[in-house]
């Protein structure tokens, strides 16, 4: 198997998806001429032309909006926002638009249409480094992945385009760069499904996105103490897949939930609740949860190194609940 | 300033606009049905058969009949909440229309949208949408999705001059602007965005030179004018269908109810709507065919009942559906497809 970025993986899938199918446009800002603020559409305004890699004004309403209507028109378009941080402009769009015209019309009309979006920071402050895939998994309509490997992210956004459902494909600027095996032939994978990515059995971590490797580095040194940890990638935020989390606490008795969002009212808090629920009699400790700290984020680099879980903080947390 | 008044554009006196006389006769009962049909759904309402919102068309009529005889009956339709009159004008059945109001099974969205929310994508009617102005990208979007295809269908996009001052709208109508689709945006000033006055609420009362923000022709058309409406949405449309783009057609009108259900109309006087009445663009059109000759007095009465009896029939229609089914709650929420077993509780 080839090693490839995320960023070529994500790349990947888009072509595919392109040439396989001619009602598959994208359009967002940059996404053309430039071939995006992240290279990751890069090479398609050349390869498919301006009619299917449309560049937009920058214009999140628009651009969501008018995704929505191509979308019902019979297109399948993949609409980039530039950051998800723009997301919140183009809200209505989302939310009350691509989210509801299913039911809302009794299923007379879908709404195939994915939103590609980065979440992400890197000294950008307090309005350009947020997460907010809470928000999108609130919403019934919505489909919500959060790929955290190049192999994920290429076979979840060839399932995305090919959904007829309206799907936040939700990505990270601080993962695409990272390396990862991805086949050479064509694959998909299910959206909706949750999985380990690695085996243990003395403490569940429940992750997604980037915290996945994080997760993965502290299990790894934790190993080397003889704490063995399982970790479950989500993959999927909704439909949120809890089968594989589940059969994981049913051996370590133990969860911890590493998220990089804001932890009150995030993922963390949804999924401790069902372990809580489905789960109580396997539990030995109460579900933990790790996220970002509860602040808008600060410029100097010190303070935001500050914001995160990190490897230490993960391991020390894992030992706090072994002991 | 009276926002009716100023560049208002003649009716076209052309010879070849003239309707005939099935289409003279249909555009009437089409508005008569409309109002016939509001009167009715009013009166439920005060019954208490129909929840929630309900925003009538009433004194509207003449522009989404006006408007749906210029269109193709492929070209698609998008509209905002105060909507029963562009699907009635579309020829969508009453009865599922009323039943919709009532939220049954039988409605045109199966109950699950209620008033504002009307569809029939068999007849490219693409929704209500009950956020002013959220649309206009949309039809930005469907128009894209035409040209694409190089399909010579037209979006005609209606929304009320509140609409014009949202971000949406610009940011809609400019995108539709810089890649040319064919869009026409149909602007019904009917003088208030809900309780405010037009001139407390934008900065450019004639609604039309908001256009000229998007380099797109505007245009100001006496709403209440059945073939002014119509012949100026034609015209509009078979630019578009040419190649050349969106256009924003304004048409002055008035609101002879409130903005909806319970709206005691503090924010304006009984003279002021009194003094519109006579500009009824259903009274105008009667007044034409009559003078003109088109049609005798015994044979408006004669669509009068007629209409009645479409109406009556909506609303038995209506009041005997059943409700949803109990298991109607959680379908249509998504496609079932593409994704994993499902396990979310």
């Amino acid at each position: 198997m080839a090693l490839k970025t995320y960023r070529d993986a994500v790349r990947e899938a888009l072509r595919e998806e392109m040439a396989r199918d001619p009602n598959v446009i994208i359009l967002g800002e940059e996404v053309g001429v430039w071939g995006g603020t992240y290279a990751v559409t890069r090479g398609l305004h050349e390869e498919f032309g301006a009619k299917r890699v449309i560049d937009t004004p920058i214009a999140e309403a628009a651009i969501v909006g008018a995704a929505v209507g191509a979308a019902m028109g019979g297109l399948r378009p993949v609409a980039e926002l530039m950051t998800v941080n723009f997301s919140l402009v183009a809200m209505d769009q989302i939310v009350n638009s691509a989210a509801k015209i299913r039911y809302m019309f009794g299923g007379q009309a879908k709404v195939p249409l994915v939103i590609r979006t980065p979440a992400g920071w890197g000294q950008l402050a307090a309005t350009h480094s947020q997460f907010f895939e809470a928000w999108f998994a609130h919403v019934p309509g919505l489909t919500v992945v959060m790929p955290a490997t190049p192999y994920d992210a290429k076979g979840l956004l060839k399932s995305a385009i090919r959904s007829e459902n309206p799907v936040m494909f939700i990505e990270h600027f601080r993962l695409y760069g990272v390396k990862g095996e991805v086949p050479d032939g064509e694959y998909t994978l299910p959206i909706g499904v949750s999985e380990v990515k690695r085996a243990g059995k003395d403490v569940t971590i429940v992750t997604y996105s980037r915290m996945l490797h994080t997760s993965l580095a502290a299990a790894e040194t934790l190993s080397k103490d003889g704490i063995e940890c399982e970790v479950v990638d989500l993959r999927t935020l909704r439909p949120l897949d809890m089968r594989a989390v589940y059969e994981s606490v049913k051996k370590t008795h133990r969860a911890l939930i590493v998220e990089e969002d804001w932890t009150t009212l995030g993922m963390g808090a949804e999924i401790a609740a069902r372990i809580g629920r489905d789960r109580f009699d396997d539990l030995d400790a109460p579900v933990e949860r790790l996220g970002q700290v509860e602040v808008p984020m600060p410029y100097a680099k010190n303070l935001e190194e500050m914001m995160f879980p990190d490897e230490k903080l993960v391991i020390d947390r894992v030992k706090t609940m072994l002991a | 300033m009276n926002a009716t008044t100023g560049t208002v554009r003649p009716a076209p006196a052309r010879k070849e606009s003239a309707p005939d006389r099935p289409e003279s006769m249909d555009m009437y009962r089409k508005m008569l049905l409309i109002r016939r049909f509001e009167e009715r759904a009013e009166e439920a309402y005060g019954r208490g058969k129909i929840g929630g919102f309900l925003h009538l068309y009433i004194g509207e009529e003449a522009i989404a009949v006006g408007a749906m005889a210029a269109l193709r009956p492929d070209d698609d339709v998008i509209t905002h909440y105060r909507d029963h009159g562009y699907v009635l004008a579309r020829g969508v059945d009453p009865k599922a229309i009323m039943a919709e109001l009532y939220g049954k099974s039988t409605g045109v969205s199966k109950g699950k949208g209620g008033s504002m929310h009307l569809a029939d994508l068999e007849r490219h009617v693409w929704g209500g949408y009950a956020i002013v102005g959220g649309h206009v990208p949309m039809a930005a979007g469907l128009a894209l999705a035409n040209q694409y295809r190089n399909e010579p269908r037209v979006v005609a996009c209606f929304m009320g001059e509140g609409a014009t001052n949202i971000g949406a709208f610009f940011a809609g109508l400019n995108m539709a602007a810089v890649w040319k689709v064919p869009m026409i945006a149909i602007v019904e000033n009917n003088r208030y965005g809900m309780g405010t006055p037009v001139e407390r609420a934008s900065a450019v009362v004639e609604i039309h030179q908001k256009a000229a923000a998007f380099g797109i022709p505007g245009l100001r058309i006496d709403g209440n004018d059945l073939l002014a409406v119509r012949d100026a949405v034609r015209e509009a449309a078979d630019a578009a269908r040419a190649g050349g783009g969106p256009r924003l057609l304004e048409m002055t009108t008035y609101r002879l109810r409130g903005h909806s259900m319970g709206d005691p109309q503090r924010y304006r006087t009984k003279e002021e709507v009194e003094e519109a009445k006579p500009r009824d663009p259903i009274l105008r059109w009667r007044k034409v065919l009559l003078e003109t000759g088109a049609a005798k007095e015994d044979e408006l009465e004669g669509i009068a009942e007629e209409i009645e009896a479409v109406v009556e029939e909506s609303i038995r229609f209506a009041e005997e559906s059943p409700d949803p089914d109990p298991s109607a709650l959680c379908a249509d929420v998504l496609a079932e497809e593409s994704h994993g077993p499902e396990n979310v509780s």
